[in-house]
């Protein structure tokens, strides 16, 4: 039987997915879940949704030759530029959709959750654009290291929540968010920014994003005469770049697709965020995926220097790609991830994210052919992380 | 018959006491639970601590946090509770998420449960199709209720659905909140209250969250045939200014 890297009717991909949620929840996803097909694929949210992406976002988003780092590595290596989306990261594409989304649902009241701050400063800003009302949840310990991006919500309307509870990190916000969505079930939406928790949000988010693969078959149609490149490389934390990197080229099993994970200090320092490699499978924010977890069934928390990357859990279309060996998984420490962030700099005059510079540093890690087409799915620019860049590099 | 069951039979309003296993100390398990039982508890929920607990609010979870600090398992769990039915006799029910269950192994943590004398298990967060599908066979091998939960927000259609798959009580959760004391009930909460008890389900109800006194207390349990205590008891167990007697005294004092 051929696999199917999309959901069943269950929201299951393979073993992974569901709903594991409290019955508090049921009547929220229920009534997303019957509705957020028809909503997508309805003409006038179409219009209003691509309107969006071109006039707001800056969509499309370049597929950039590199011609330096290819000259460097041998091989055709393409960027895929979703670090010049507004705000910054591929995740405003999700944030555009979901917030159309919640004004047909009649919700009033946006919640998030956030690690390292992009998806929260990407949803503070459609909640502008729309006037609405817009909490964001986030790790007491992110606040502190992520001051920049706290101040930009700020900016733009948002209440910033600490999480105090547990490890205090990504984790936690969104167990705030969730414990936020229980209790006020009936006029707020909970835009999710990665391809987790319950169905149907991996769904949802990674048709919303899916439109980065969409414009790369489109663009390299145009350069190179064919929709196809040989490789596509994503990093993935919960994995929503890569889910919209792969969206289109999941059936395309000629198209050998790279998820980059972060190994921290290394996969088996205790230190790491490498959840194909050192996770289980179990239950996290109402998914069935694989989670990096004790024997007893507790969670335990990751460690990445990327915050995006930082994330216990992937997203149950990732756990199924990893399982049906659809895709690669490979995990890129803390250093090659930030030496891989300096040579693009120097190289392309391009500073990455953190997250992304561990799917640049798998250029170095593995070999690729002269005439192979590589597309590496720039996700998110590095200002956000500068500090952290300076404080590795002693600038 | 299952101890549950067995008390809901019994014409009384079941008080009900939720604690965090491993809490305060790691230790005081048993010691707890005898004396809730001597104090006239009608049933106890034994909290098996998560790291990631989604449903509860403040309370419960910095009981699970500290309980696990303390180094509570779910194997240490079974090994206190090894002789409890030597003198126990309530209902013991145990209350925990998913995630510990399915890495202990679900038929596995089952046969533990019957073995221990656990008459039913409450897993907020193994949804009611979950269950049906994959889970009830072995759940009912071991002699074991399953404990479904309805909302404010559960509709009618899904309370008679749950009250059909129900097999012990139905946990009614008293607002759209995660746990933890409110000090009144609303009037929606009381209309809802009033509207499930209209329902004439087969299934009896035990009202949860926001219990804290013993007015809420009563309020409830003249809708429903019980109520179950957790947040206000954890943190009477931090401070533990009166015995456990007296605890449960100022809920059933007449």
């Amino acid at each position: 039987m051929k696999n199917s890297y999309h959901i069943d009717e269950k929201g299951c991909y393979g073993e992974f997915g569901g709903a594991f949620v409290p019955e508090m929840l049921q009547p929220n996803l229920t009534e997303l879940k019957e509705q957020y097909l028809n909503i997508l694929e309805d003409d006038q949210f179409q219009e209003e949704f691509q309107d969006l992406l071109k006039q707001y976002v800056g969509r499309p988003t370049p597929l950039y030759y590199a011609k330096r780092l290819s000259e460097t590595y041998g091989t055709k290596v393409y960027l895929k530029r979703e670090d010049l989306c507004h705000t910054g990261a591929h995740k405003v594409n999700n944030t555009v959709g979901q917030i159309l989304l919640a004004k047909r649902l009649g919700k009033k009241r946006i919640i998030a959750e956030t690690g390292a701050g992009q998806h929260g400063v990407a949803t503070a800003t459609v909640c502008a654009l729309m006037g609405l009302p817009c909490v964001i949840y986030m790790g007491a310990i992110d606040i502190e290291r992520q001051a920049p991006n706290v101040a930009r919500m700020k900016m733009l309307g948002a209440t910033v929540i600490p999480a105090k509870s547990g490890s205090k990190t990504l984790k936690d916000a969104t167990n705030e968010a969730i414990r936020d969505w229980i209790s006020n079930p009936t006029d707020t939406h909970y835009i999710i920014g990665s391809v987790v928790g319950p169905h149907p949000y991996p769904d949802l988010v990674a048709r919303l994003q899916s439109i980065i693969s969409k414009e790369i078959k489109k663009q390299l149609l145009e350069v190179e005469g064919k929709e196809n490149p040989d490789y596509v490389i994503a990093c993935v934390g919960g994995g929503s770049n890569a889910a919209g990197a792969f969206y289109h080229f999941l059936e395309e099993e000629n198209v050998k697709l790279l998820a980059v994970e972060a190994a921290g200090k290394g996969v088996d320092s205790g230190e790491s965020a490498a959840t194909s490699i050192l996770g289980k499978t179990g239950i996290i924010h109402g998914s069935k995926t694989l989670l990096m977890q004790s024997k007893d069934g507790q969670i335990t928390e990751p460690y990445s220097i990327s915050a995006g990357l930082d994330y216990p859990g992937v997203g149950p279309l990732h756990a199924h790609l990893f399982k049906s060996k659809r895709a690669d998984f490979v995990a890129i420490t803390d250093e090659d991830a930030m030496k891989a962030g300096l040579q693009l700099s120097k190289l392309e005059g391009i500073i990455p994210a953190i997250e992304t510079s561990h799917a640049l540093a798998l250029l170095e890690q593995k070999t690729f052919k002269e005439d192979d087409i590589v597309v590496i799915n720039l996700s998110g620019r590095g200002d956000k992380d500068l500090q952290t860049y300076i404080d590795y590099f002693k600038y | 018959m299952n101890r549950i069951k067995k008390r809901l039979q019994e014409n009384k309003k079941i008080l009900s006491i939720y604690f965090t296993a491993g809490f305060p100390q790691l230790d005081d398990t048993t010691s707890i639970i005898k004396s809730l039982e001597n104090s006239g508890v009608d049933m106890i929920e034994i909290g098996l601590p998560f790291s990631d607990p989604l449903a509860d609010g403040p309370t419960i979870q910095a009981s699970s946090t500290q309980a696990l600090k303390n180094g509570m398992t779910t194997d240490l769990l079974f090994t206190q509770l090894k002789s409890i039915r030597e003198s126990v006799n309530i209902p013991l029910v145990i209350m925990g998420y998913f995630n510990p269950i399915f890495q202990y192994g679900v038929e596995e943590f089952c046969k533990k449960c019957q073995e221990t004398g656990i008459d039913g298990l409450i897993i907020p967060d193994l949804p009611l199709e979950v269950y049906q599908d994959e889970y009830q066979t072995i759940f009912e091998s071991y002699g074991l209720i399953n404990i479904f939960l309805i909302t404010p927000q559960t509709s009618t259609a899904r309370i008679k659905q749950i009250d059909e798959a129900s097999k012990g009580f139905i946990y009614m959760v008293s607002s759209a909140s995660v746990t933890g004391g409110k000090n009144d009930f609303s009037e929606e909460q009381l209309a809802y209250f009033k509207k499930v008890k209209d329902m004439n389900l087969k299934t009896p109800q035990i009202v949860g969250f926001g219990i804290s006194n013993k007015k809420t207390f009563n309020q409830a349990t003249s809708y429903a045939h019980g109520a179950i205590i957790g947040s206000a008891f954890i943190k009477f167990l931090e401070n533990k200014k009166d015995s456990v007697g007296e605890f449960i005294l100022n809920f059933i004092k007449i």
